[in-house]
Formats: structure tokens, C-alpha cells, sequence
């Protein structure tokens, strides 16, 4: 059914009190059509990430196209990764070290700082860093391909925009954002670490051993286990944010800001999806 | 560098090109009642034409009346809400995208702006079907040089393109289009924005094509210098340039297709077209 017929539809009805003024079939009319968009835009987003992840199991695959996504990707965000890990240890050392003194449990700061950054804050904070980094300039990317009708050029020399592009994003994204995650982990407990002897004056040795000996493998694997989601959204929105680029370059810029923003979000929310799960599944001791 | 190639001409076309097709052969395009809308909005509607084998099919019409899109239908880039289109004798208008790849490599497409890759050189971009296919390095190199020739701008080949002019962008578009042998060109106004000169460089490049290796094309222009010149005159080998066919002479293979609201309005010779009593082509010529 067309707009125009949905609206005639929607005519206001001559029986007493069942009667619907213009701006009420106006507003009903707006939800009906943002809600068919946002189905619309599930039915092809969810084509397009499947389409992306079949590429992978057929010929040709473009893997010099992997290796240079995985540089840019992995090498290109590792200093802000690095940085946001060790700061955001450091931090969690400052502020846990006077709740715990309360306690008389200072001493245990280091397991805290590891088991939080290694189970929750070293995933998030690395998906949100690569994705503000990189699922920007993903969508930027083909968003200008697909304005200069580059996209439409590769189509029209016989070569798969989906595999070219894409897929090796998709695939290098989510093997980064592992090492990655782990790096900010690492640097995460450094930077507690930092904080905790030159800044709290504790035992350094103290701090490692803490944050080593209470670390359990269902922690390491929920550590593990949430970046191959937030890879995998990061470099699937970004690139189905910029292959659906219209409107010139004013639409680049809008494609840009949806692909972090719906990113970003996304990226939060499946973690809290995959933290219950784990949890349900590996209960912690 | 092919031996037909290099004696006959100055600047040699690609070697090893795929012979014309026959001329009795099947059309290389047909449309049958293509429509197509886009967000409801009719863009074309109940296209039907045909491209014979040598044949050139100049696409006039006003801008935004469809003539890209119409273009785009061709080798399934758009594909149609409704109608036949057959390319190479089959049937794309529901044809897998997967399929249409390898029918695509068999026509050459020349883009609007270029649609040059900016983050790869002239030399990947002319050769990137080559590359694709695995071909070795130097024999892309050769083929490279050969295509940067037909265009001339042999010495663009390690340039990037944001380094080139719009003029020069165009014709490592052409040589791109080329390089593939192909059996049929699609120009999408590819003198459009360029000045009179190079206007008319590009459309040598595109009789050169025309009339020594007879590859079918439609070509897109709201230009009607550009469309009088390719039908007024002809490519000479010999001499390395066009030159004017005799007073009242035209080129009985290059014809004109008119859009006027998405609809086709005329389809025939310059003779036809001069000579139409249609009030919106008598305009657009005037």
C-alpha cells in the first residue's frame, strides 16, 4: 500500500466521536512510516551482515585487502587503545583504592582493577575507541565511493564491492579489536598498577599478585568473548552505513555520524546481551 | 603491443580485442517496456529500444530526465521494477547480481565524473579488472601502456588521480573501459563540464573506438555539438585523426534516442531528427 493510500485510509470518519483531526493522521502516519523504515532497515541490515560473512567461505577472496585493514585497524588504533586502557586502570586504582582503605582492603586493589578491566571496561572502552575511529571512517569511506560512483565502477568491472571491501573489513576488525582488547587489558593493569605504588605508595608486587591469583578462566573468556561482537558491529555497521550513502557529501557526514552513533549503542547493549548470558552460562566461583 | 596495432595507428588501441560481432547477429541491447521509480516517482517508463552489433546510440534529453539511469539498466547496475532487458542475448532484469559480474566484464562503462579509485594509481586503475583476474605484472604493464597510449597519456602511468584534470580523468576512464577488450561501451557523458578542446579529444577517442574497432555503445550527452560531430564525422587510421565526411554524408550506424519525462520520444537517424515535427525536439535542438 502506497502513502497516499494509507492516508486516504485514514480519512477522518463521519460517526460521532471516532472522528480523527489532521495533525493525529498526520503523527499516525509519521510512526507508521518510521516504523516500517526501521523494519526495513533491520531486514537489510541483517542481509547485508549475512552477505558479508558467506563472502568468507567462497572464492575469491581479496586476503592483501585483510592484511591492509588489519594495519589500519589494529597498528592505527593501538595508541588511543593503549592510551584509554592505561588511564582508565589508573583511574579505577584511584578511585577504588579509598573505597577499599574504608574496608581495610586496599591490599585487593589490583584484583580489582584486573577483573574489571579483563571483564568488562578492556571490551566496551576498545569497542567504543576503534568504533568512534573506525566505523567513521569506514562509513566515510564507501559513503564517498558510493557518492563518486566508485562503487558502481568496481560493479561495473565484474568485482564484488561486498567482497572487496566488506568482507576483509569485517574480518580484519574483529580478529584487531581481539589483540587489541587484550592490550588494554594489559595497559588497563599497568596503569593500576602505576597508580597504586607511585600514587598510593602499595606494594607493586602485592598488586600483581593480587590481580593474577583471583583471575578465573570463565573472566578471561567473557574478556574474550565480547570484542568478536563489538568487531563484528563495528565494522558491520560502519560499512552498511556507507554503502547505503546518499545525497552527495552532505550524506557522507550523516552516514558517518549514524554508523558511530548506532555503533557505539549497539556495541553497549550487546555487551550487557552477552555479559547475562556468560554469566548464566559461566557462573563466577 | 599488437603488430596491427602499432603500424596502423599512432596511439594503438589494446591488443588481442575480441573480433565485432556480426552484424547479423542478435541485438546486443534490448529493452522491452522497461519502467523504473524511484521512492514512487516514475523515472522511466516503457523504455523499449535496441543496440544493434556497430551500432552507436547517441541518449539525448534535458538533465535528470533519466539518461544515467537508463544507462545503469543496461549492465544491471539499476535494475527495473518492470519490462525485459537483454545484454549479450540474455535476460538481466532478474538476473543474480553474483551472474551479472562475469556478463559485466564484457562491457566497458565510462562514468560521469570518471569514477577513477582515488587511493589507487592510473596504472591499478586502468589495469583493475586485470589485477582481479590474477593476470601477470608484466603483461599489465604492457597492456597498461598500450591502453594509456590509445588515450594518450602513456606518461600518466604512475600518477594518482587526484594529480590529473578533469579531461585527463576522463580519458584514464576511457582506457579503463577499454582495457578489457570490451564488446560493448556505455559513456556516461563523458564530456560533460570539459571545455570545447577536450570535449572534443574525447570524442575522437570515442569515434577511434567506433570506427576501427566497431564496439557498439550507447553514449549519454546533453551536448549536442558532441552528437552532430560523432555523426558528421569519421575516425581515419592513416592519418591518426578524424576527419569530416562529405556535405549531406552521416554515419548510418549512429543514431538518437530521445528522453523527454522519462518516456522515449524519438528513436531514429540525424536525418530523422532534424527533421522531426516533435515540439520538445525541435526545442532541445533550438
Amino acid at each position: 500500500m502506497r502513502y497516499s493510500d494509507h492516508a486516504r485510509s485514514f480519512q477522518p470518519s463521519t460517526h460521532p466521536g471516532t472522528s480523527r483531526s489532521p495533525a493525529n493522521l498526520m503523527a499516525t502516519i509519521t510512526i507508521d512510516r518510521t516504523a516500517k523504515q526501521l523494519v526495513l532497515t533491520v531486514q537489510e541490515y541483517s542481509l547485508f551482515a549475512h552477505r558479508a560473512v558467506m563472502n568468507l567461505f567462497s572464492a575469491p577472496r581479496y586476503w592483501p585487502e585483510f592484511l591492509v585493514q588489519s594495519d589500519i585497524i589494529g597498528f592505527g588504533s593501538a595508541t588511543i587503545v593503549l592510551m584509554a586502557g592505561f588511564f582508565t586502570g589508573g583511574v579505577l586504582a584511584l578511585q577504588s583504592a579509598a573505597t577499599l582503605a574504608q574496608f581495610g582492603a586496599a591490599a585487593v586493589t589490583g584484583r580489582f582493577v584486573s577483573i574489571t578491566m579483563i571483564r568488562e571496561l578492556g571490551p566496551v572502552l576498545t569497542g567504543i575507541m576503534v568504533s568512534g575511529r573506525n566505523a567513521s571512517s569506514m562509513a566515510s569511506e564507501l559513503g564517498s565511493m558510493v557518492v563518486t560512483e566508485q562503487i558502481d565502477a568496481m560493479r561495473a568491472l565484474g568485482v564484488d564491492p561486498m567482497r572487496k571491501l566488506v568482507t576483509p573489513r569485517l574480518f580484519s576488525c574483529i580478529t584487531m579489536l581481539l589483540f587489541l582488547t587484550i592490550l588494554a587489558d594489559a595497559f588497563g593493569i599497568f596503569g593500576g598498577a602505576a597508580v597504586s605504588v607511585f600514587m598510593n605508595h602499595q606494594d607493586g608486587t602485592q598488586y600483581f599478585s593480587q590481580a593474577w591469583e583471583h583471575l578465573r578462566y570463565p573472566d578471561i573468556i567473557q574478556g574474550l568473548v565480547k570484542p568478536l561482537f563489538s568487531g563484528f558491529i563495528i565494522a558491520s555497521i560502519g560499512c552498511f552505513y556507507g554503502m547505503r550513502t546518499s545525497g552527495g557529501t552532505e550524506g557522507v557526514g550523516r552516514s558517518t555520524i549514524q554508523a558511530v552513533v548506532t555503533s557505539s549503542v549497539l556495541i553497549i547493549f550487546v555487551d550487557f546481551l552477552v555479559t547475562q548470558v556468560l554469566l548464566t552460562l559461566l557462573p563466577p566461583l | 603491443m599488437s603488430e596491427t596495432s602499432s603500424n596502423a595507428s599512432p596511439n594503438p588501441a589494446p591488443s588481442g580485442r575480441h573480433p565485432a560481432l556480426p552484424a547479423d547477429a542478435g541485438p546486443v541491447v534490448a529493452f522491452s517496456n522497461v519502467s523504473i521509480a524511484f521512492d514512487g516517482k516514475p523515472v522511466l517508463q516503457e523504455i523499449s529500444f535496441s543496440l544493434a552489433p556497430g551500432e552507436t546510440r547517441i541518449l539525448l534529453g534535458p538533465a535528470g530526465v533519466g539518461k544515467s539511469v537508463l544507462l545503469k539498466l543496461v549492465n544491471g547496475l539499476v535494475r527495473p521494477d518492470q519490462g525485459s532487458i537483454q545484454l549479450f542475448g540474455q535476460e538481466i532484469a532478474d538476473m543474480r547480481e553474483e551472474t551479472l559480474f562475469a556478463l559485466r566484464t564484457r562491457a566497458g562503462m565510462v562514468f560521469q565524473e570518471g569514477a577513477l579509485f582515488d587511493s589507487l594509481s592510473v596504472r591499478d586503475n586502468v589495469a583493475y579488472q586485470l589485477i582481479a583476474e590474477r593476470v601477470r605484472d608484466d603483461e599489465i604493464d604492457a597492456r597498461v601502456h598500450e591502453a594509456l597510449q590509445f588515450v594518450e597519456l602513456d606518461d600518466t602511468f604512475a600518477l594518482f588521480p587526484s594529480s590529473l584534470s578533469g579531461g585527463m580523468r576522463r580519458r584514464v576512464a576511457i582506457a579503463r573501459a577499454l582495457i578489457h577488450q570490451p564488446e560493448l561501451i556505455l559513456y556516461d557523458s563523458p564530456t560533460g563540464g570539459l571545455d570545447p578542446v577536450t570535449s572534443t579529444t574525447i570524442i575522437e577517442l570515442v569515434m577511434k573506438e567506433r570506427d576501427v574497432y566497431h564496439t557498439p555503445s550507447i553514449l549519454v550527452t546533453h551536448r549536442l555539438q558532441d552528437a552532430f560531430t560523432l555523426c558528421t564525422h569519421q575516425f581515419d587510421e592513416d592519418q591518426g585523426h578524424m576527419v569530416t565526411l562529405p556535405q549531406g554524408v552521416t554515419n548510418p550506424n549512429t543514431t538518437f534516442l530521445m528522453l523527454e519525462d522519462g518516456r522515449l520520444i524519438f528513436d531514429g537517424s540525424l536525418h530523422n531528427l532534424l527533421h522531426t515535427d516533435n515540439k520538445f525536439v525541435r526545442e532541445f535542438l533550438e
